[in-house]
């Protein structure tokens, strides 16, 4: 996800020319919409089928098969035969699946036009977005950890007494997915990517919002040799397939991205069933420090970006910024300035830099809270509105002067609301920035290196940005403190989240 | 460049070394004499592999941020070392070009290269391909010579910052000399081997005879046979060695090619001379097999003893040396009495014994029940004379134990 701005800020007048940037495939029918499970498509024991829309029209693109738990419990025993003692799945070295999972890179490469035209179909992102972020993101996710399949070690260990003692970090076995809709194939990589290195087999639901991607990398999964039940795709809806997922007696570890309400159902669950393991990536209420000794074009740019960007819908959105006095006003203005770039439009066409917000329930909460800002006192600098009579699009939308209290200061508002508080103590702000349940990420924009690594130090969030924004990377691991989610994603540190350690203990004689 | 970036151009390495494997697999054949069926169905996946397990690690080789006493923030990055020269033998021409390149360039270092004088086409192939993959200029670069010319320029050079050289021990001491006495450039050598093979009593005997065949064209040095069983290894080794196809290496049925030079057989030749005259036992071979080119028989000696000269020094020939020993203590003890230290091998199916005695070896590599056994995941190196690294090997490198498939501690 590591930005390179150059489609913020919208393009020149004139269009772009058809030689410099990647254009959109015309999709004249989706060729997936079943259930995957061992490498086939099926349809729902129940029957049903659920439309997926497109925001940015408001129209069907198409339907989709429904699963539901007994869906799941077909997915379930696909993945644990796939990987009983003897499978394909298991016997393979280490490094094939490094093969396999660099093979399924190839392939997406290979779509990348599709995919990144469906992703947009499907959540709205704008598709010069779709192409260079998210596309580029679940690619180097996949190829980061084909690499580490076969260095993913346990230890010998220098025990007391005559024994030899080795660990070995073996599979959790069949791990459960639940992934959002708002960057569905980039959580979708997040999520198979690391438990296939570890050598698991999965079961994943993606979002009810946004399953077109996910289904179609089915078939790729499939095209580039995993052997059957290794993934099982099951798109559905939470209560039901995830509910399924979460409760389910042979699913060994869930892994859920969402909201912190549906996090915690599922670590009850998953307690109340069979104990599995549990991780969860949650909301975040993320504040950024901007002191006055720092850059401040750069501040601003990287503010605005980390609050509109994906319209706002990101658990990273940089939803508090914090503004030393001295340069508030000054912040404030170009905040404005700079949100006047943002283009809004359909989401296909490569000038457009801000889209629709994923569905009517999220517009909602977005407008409500917009209204609670007005309503509390904050002071609206730009946009604050609906674009249009109906649809689904939100101005990009700054607020000044708010204050702790208010809504917007402290409920994850997932919409492009930049709502910007001044400080003067820097001891304060770091304790305004730590009030808070949640703990995901944190930003500080200063030239001063020594309190870059102080207030670095002292922030409670999983990730401190210095002087950027969104700066994500396969190599580096992603998670929150607090409410924010239990482990890690990304990074060596994922893989601990995917194995589970075994310690070999042999006896050695004395005698000899 | 992004590390990512140098790993996607190592895979990219690796998929047209593979692409290219029919022609590389003749050339290596070539001009080293190995079997084609080898070079092709060994070498060349294993470079291919190598280069693949190095792709993976570019942008896995992390530092740590260490909590040190005081206000201070501490971490450690793994930068590379700078310029490496690497000095690579004649006996796996693209293999130890592989096992060179691969770690050096996953992290970040430029390298210059020097190819045995004996065989240098396919690295210098390989070369090309470098290129065609898109590797910037001067990263790789790669000259054949000879090694008191051009391979004692690299060792003593004041701009080189490490040197890696896989070969003889005689050179291994000269080459740690000139760092001494130019910049004091990191030096890591892989050198020879009088490597044991341990046959106990309980070993599975087809096994334990076929590996221990095979295991005469890589570095094995010496066979312990366990009393009991003394015989029978013996004879059906011969029997073994006498079924060994010495012949043209492009013909698949060829079992053993030619030996790589006039000097290699001419030194494999007065080894077999001493062995005969120091009073071992000729079992079967001991001659030159052809009327041309450097072929020699597969040959075994019996009744071989500790301070006889082919049972002290590296021969790098296909001649085998048994010697019987009766208990374990003693044998481990015989085992590790020579200057080197590369590898071992103990046939046995007793999990205590097996593990008493590779504990004991003073080796950098023990094989259980299987020989040659090399992964680019495990490391290879050796105990004393056989390796030396000045710089502190990471964690889990000085000693590896492969097992082979009788000894799956947990079941797949």
């Amino acid at each position: 996800m590591a930005q390179n701005g150059t489609t913020e800020n919208g393009v020149a007048e004139d269009g772009p020319s058809a030689l410099t940037f990647p254009k959109p495939v015309k999709v004249q029918d989706i060729r997936h919409t079943m259930i995957f499970i061992n490498n086939e498509w099926l349809t729902s024991t129940s029957g049903r089928t659920f439309p997926t829309l497109n925001p940015a029209t408001g129209v069907k693109i198409c339907d989709v098969e429904e699963a539901d738990k007994d869906d799941v419990d077909k997915a379930v025993e696909a993945a644990k035969a796939a990987r009983q003692r003897g499978s394909p799945w298991r016997r393979m070295d280490a490094s094939s699946r490094g093969r396999l999972l660099h093979k399924l890179a190839d392939l997406m490469e290979r779509d990348r036009l599709l995919l990144a035209t469906l992703e947009t179909m499907d959540t709205g992102k704008p598709f010069l977005q779709s192409f260079f972020i998210d596309l580029d993101g679940s690619i180097k996710t996949l190829r980061y950890y084909a690499g580490w399949t076969d260095k993913i070690h346990g230890k010998s260990l220098p025990v007391d007494e005559s024994f030899v003692c080795l660990t070995k970090h073996e599979p959790v076995g069949v791990c459960g997915a639940i992934i959002p809709w708002n960057f569905p194939l980039l959580m979708f990589m997040w999520k198979i990517a690391p438990a296939l290195s570890c050598g698991n087999t999965v079961v994943i639901k993606p979002a009810e919002q946004t399953p077109l991607t996910a289904l179609h990398v089915g078939s790729l999964i499939k095209e580039a040799g995993f052997p059957p039940g290794v993934v099982n795709i099951v798109p559905g809806f939470g209560p039901t397939a995830g509910a399924a997922i979460a409760s389910h007696m042979d699913i060994d570890k869930v892994a859920f991205t969402g909201s912190t309400e549906v996090g915690q159902l599922i670590k009850e669950a998953a307690a109340k069933s069979n104990l599995k393991r549990v991780t969860l990536e949650l909301g975040g209420k993320n504040p950024c420090i901007v002191f006055a000794d720092c850059d401040l074009q750069l501040a601003v740019e990287e503010t605005q970006k980390g609050a509109f960007y994906n319209q706002g819908q990101c658990c990273t959105a940089a939803s508090r910024v914090f503004v030393e006095e001295s340069i508030h006003d000054e912040f404030v203005r170009r905040s404005i300035e700079n949100a006047k770039k943002i283009v809004i439009g359909d989401p296909l066409d490569p000038r457009t830099s801000h889209g629709p917000q994923i569905d009517r329930q999220q517009f909602d909460k977005i407008m409500d809270l917009i209204e609670s800002g007005k309503k509390e006192g904050a002071k609206l600098e730009y946009g604050g509105a609906a674009v249009g009579e109906k649809g689904l699009f939100i101005q990009p939308t700054v607020f000044s002067g708010v204050k702790d209290h208010m809504r917007i200061a402290k409920e994850e508002i997932f919409g492009p609301v930049l709502c910007i508080f001044s400080f003067k103590s820097q001891q304060k702000v770091i304790e305004r920035a730590n009030s808070s349940q949640y703990g995901l990420v944190s930003a500080v924009f200063t030239t001063n290196m020594d309190r870059a690594l102080s207030v670095s130090a002292a922030l409670e969030t999983g990730t401190v940005w210095i002087n950027c924004y969104n700066a994500l990377h396969a190599q580096t691991p992603f998670g929150g403190y607090k409410m924010s989610g239990n482990g890690r994603e990304l990074g060596e540190y994922a893989l601990a989240e995917y194995s589970e350690v075994k310690a070999v203990t042999i006896k050695l004689s004395e005698t000899l | 460049m992004d590390a990512s970036h140098r790993g996607l151009l190592l895979n990219r390495l690796a998929d047209i070394i593979e692409r290219d494997s029919v022609y590389l697999a003749e050339l290596e054949t070539l001009d080293n004499g190995k079997p084609y069926a080898v070079s092709y169905t060994v070498d060349l996946p294993n470079v291919v592999k190598c280069f693949r397990y190095y792709a993976g690690w570019a942008d896995k080789w992390e530092g740590k941020t260490i909590p040190i006493d005081g206000d201070y923030f501490c971490y450690t990055r793994h930068e590379p070392i700078g310029v490496c020269g690497q000095i690579i033998p004649w006996n796996f021409p693209l293999l130890m070009q592989a096992w060179k390149l691969g770690p050096a360039l996953a992290t970040g270092n430029t390298v210059v290269m020097k190819v045995a004088e004996q065989t240098p086409l396919t690295a210098l192939y390989v070369a090309s391909l470098i290129k065609e993959v898109g590797f910037p200029e001067g990263v790789v670069n790669i000259l054949p010579g000879m090694g008191p010319s051009a391979g004692a320029a690299i060792a003593k050079h004041m701009d080189v910052d490490k040197v890696a050289f896989t070969g003889s021990t005689e050179v291994g001491h000269l080459i740690q000399q000139a760092s001494g006495s130019s910049n004091l450039k990191k030096v890591t050598l892989e050198l020879g081997g009088k490597s044991p093979n341990i046959i106990l009593s309980d070993a599975n005997m087809d096994d334990a005879v076929e590996q221990s065949h095979f295991a005469l064209f890589f570095n094995q040095g010496r066979t312990y046979v366990q009393a009991d069983i003394y015989d029978e290894f013996v004879e059906r080794s011969v029997e073994r060695a006498k079924r060994g196809v010495v012949g043209n290496p492009f013909d698949l049925k060829t079992e053993q090619g030619p030996q790589v030079d006039q000097e290699q057989f001419n030194k494999i030749l007065g080894y077999i001379s001493s062995g005969k005259t120091e009073g071992a036992k000729l079992m079967c071979g001991g001659g030159v097999a052809a009327d041309r080119g450097y072929f020699i028989q597969p040959t075994v000696f019996g009744d071989v003893q500790d301070n006889m000269t082919i049972a002290r020094e590296e021969i790098f020939g296909p001649v085998m040396q048994i010697l019987k020993f009766k208990t374990l203590e003693e044998v481990v003890t015989r085992a590790n009495d020579t200057k080197y230290g590369l590898a071992a091998a103990v046939f046995t199916k007793d999990i205590d014994k097996a593990n008493y005695v590779s504990n004991g070896l003073r080796a950098g590599t023990v094989w259980i029940n299987c020989y040659d056994v090399f992964g680019a995941q495990a490391p290879f190196g050796g105990y004393k004379a056989s390796d030396h690294k000045n710089c502190k090997p990471p964690p889990g490198t000085t000693s590896a134990h492969s097992l082979s498939d009788i000894w799956l501690l947990s079941e797949p």
